[in-house]
């Protein structure tokens, strides 16, 4: 599988998350980077440096647009300036797709800032599902939407995590950047199969895979994404591109940021299996044309 | 409990000020316990309460604002104290939890606030109030727009009832202190920080609160962009006003007018005054078309 509709059917290979602290050694080594993530809050502004580096990023390199805080999930419909912002930066950057989260952050226009997760309800599929719809058709490109780790179960929830995904993006009829780290934090801090959830995941939908590191406490695990990838999320990650396929993937490390040559080091460990899944399906289809 | 209700009752609870020791209150504003509070719609699991599974959030809730703001405003830190800061941070926060997509606004508010409480900063509140407004004109010109800049000769060619527009990132300040100085270095002072910290993002250990003394002195600043970086320049009262008036929408005579208003200065004196202002101005890329916005948006 080369990409699929969700995806732009773009195989990008392995990106990190464009950072500040790494723009100098970006400007000047110009390494050789699959792609980068933006965060689009950070670009949905008027003018100054951001737009400046990010047009010269851009010059060099493929960029696709991560968010934080369009909030599928919320029940009050989406911010209309937050939309025109984002697609001002969507024509700006000719993202082949986006992404957001599967979670809720705002109520009456305050925001919490933080990725809250939603009841795994009847009720939330149908609301999150429509405003996913909304926005896809307004920015008019794929949309791909991601797990997000948790520390709260909700007393109202009817199914579990990987049916309510599933629910939600096959009524939005949209992607899903599957974080194989979150689905690791939340399998600890609620107790179930991590393998359940990657195995019960619409290969056929999945546009993007995040990796990323945690932070383990006694009782439970923070998503700070400022560590290495840990193994049993490698193995996930494993799984996950047996299942899907080559899929873009991308390393996040936000906190305790490390040199630039430390984290890219970190996201290109992905290439092995990525190249192992690309030599099977290159194998397939020499198969079939002959 | 609907979709509706939980995202209400939730949010409510993760914007609950902490305790002294960071951790979520026993009651909440209403003064329901907290307890029973998530126990209406959080499940406990073996390690962890619905109290203890909710206050995570409200705990990560408050050290990101706090975080965000505490960014925005290092100098302000710089002349309160740690202590007093993260109390008036906490009651502004209160006051205006984010009303934004992004935390970049966070700090919109706070010069208003900050006049309107000004026991948070104690006696050095008019210092205080002039950092923070100049703080926050650092944020706004950071990343305004900026529109097509008029040339001199462009300048030159206009008439008596022209309108011009000054650029959005160019903020205009009346302060009490010369806290332009003591922001720059305080900004300096946390870049150097960052830097020695490395690109990981080591304690480097508080602010100390330093004994900042600074004389009032009636300042006019500035606060602009060029070539993406952000400066300062200082200006005189009548070029300050004039500034003003043109952002205004003045007229450029009445504008003038406005910016000589009660100064003692010589009508030959004036328009040598007025020669040098808009050819710096200019060199600056200051002044823009008055329409600009709506024509490139």
């Amino acid at each position: 599988m080369a990409g699929n509709r969700f995806n732009a059917f773009q195989n990008h290979g392995v990106g990190i998350g464009l950072r500040i602290p790494h723009y100098d050694h970006i400007f000047s080594h110009k390494p050789a980077v699959d792609w980068f993530e933006i965060i689009s809050e950070n670009y949905m502004i008027d003018g100054g440096r951001p737009l400046h580096l990010l047009d010269r990023i851009m010059e060099q390199y493929r960029v696709v647009q991560h968010g934080v805080s369009m909030y599928f999930g919320s029940v009050q419909g989406p911010d209309r300036e937050h939309l025109r912002r984002l697609k001002t930066l969507v024509k700006r950057t000719g993202t082949p797709w986006l992404s957001d989260h599967l979670c809720w952050g705002s109520v009456d226009g305050t925001y919490s800032h933080d990725l809250l997760p939603l009841p795994y309800t009847w009720e939330a599929v149908e609301k999150t599902a429509a405003r996913i719809r909304e926005v896809r058709d307004f920015l008019e490109i794929p949309v791909a939407v991601e797990n997000v780790s948790s520390y709260a179960e909700f007393t109202a929830s009817e199914m579990t995590e990987w049916e309510f995904l599933n629910e939600v993006v096959e009524r939005a009829d949209c992607g899903i950047l599957l974080d194989v780290n979150n689905i690791y934090v939340s399998s600890v801090n609620h107790s179930f199969a991590p393998m359940d959830y990657v195995n019960a995941v619409p290969a056929e939908r999945v546009a993007q895979i995040h990796i990323a590191g945690h932070t383990r406490y006694e009782r439970y695990i923070l998503d700070t994404h400022d560590h290495p990838v840990i193994e049993p999320v490698w193995e996930l990650y494993a799984r996950a591109i047996e299942r899907c396929g080559p899929t873009p993937t991308l390393l996040e490390w936000d906190d305790r940021i490390p040199s630039f040559d430390e984290v890219h080091a970190e996201a290109r460990k992905a290439e092995k299996y990525l190249f192992a899944a690309q030599a099977g399906a290159d194998a397939e289809l020499a198969e079939v044309g002959r | 409990m609907n979709l509706e209700q939980l995202q209400r009752t939730m949010l409510a609870s993760v914007i609950l000020p902490l305790t002294a020791d960071e951790g979520m209150r026993e009651r909440n504003a209403a003064g329901e316990p907290m307890e029973a509070v998530a126990g209406r719609f959080i499940r406990p699991n073996d390690r962890l309460t619905a109290f203890e599974r909710l206050e995570i959030y409200n705990r990560q809730y408050w050290f990101r604002v706090q975080g965000a703001f505490q960014e925005d405003f290092p100098a302000l830190r710089g002349v309160l104290g740690a202590e007093r800061f993260e109390a008036l941070a906490n009651a502004y926060l209160q006051a205006h939890p984010s009303r934004s997509f992004t935390l970049r606004n966070l700090g919109s508010h706070l010069v208003d606030w900050l006049s309107a409480n000004p026991a948070w900063a104690g006696r050095r509140i008019a210092l205080a109030l002039d950092v923070a407004r100049v703080e926050w004109a650092c944020v706004e010109a950071f990343d305004g727009a900026e529109f097509a800049p008029l040339t001199l000769a462009e300048i030159a060619g206009l008439d008596a009832d022209s309108r011009l527009g000054l650029q959005p990132h160019l903020r205009l300040l009346a302060l009490k202190y010369p806290a332009d100085d003591l922001v720059l270095a305080m900004h300096q002072k946390q870049r150097r920080e960052a830097s020695e910290a490395g690109t990981r993002g080591e304690e480097t250990g508080q602010t100390p609160e330093e004994r900042i003394r600074l004389r009032r002195r009636a300042t006019w600043l500035a606060v602009h962009r060029v070539d993406f970086s952000l400066y300062y320049k200082r200006l005189t009262r009548p070029e300050y006003r004039t500034l003003l008036a043109i952002g205004a929408g003045r007229a450029l005579p009445e504008a003038l007018e406005r910016g000589f208003d009660g100064a003692r200065i010589s009508p030959a004196n004036q328009i040598q005054a007025v020669r040098a202002w808009f050819t710096h101005w200019a060199e600056l890329g200051w002044l823009c078309r008055a329409d600009a916005g709506s024509k490139e948006q």
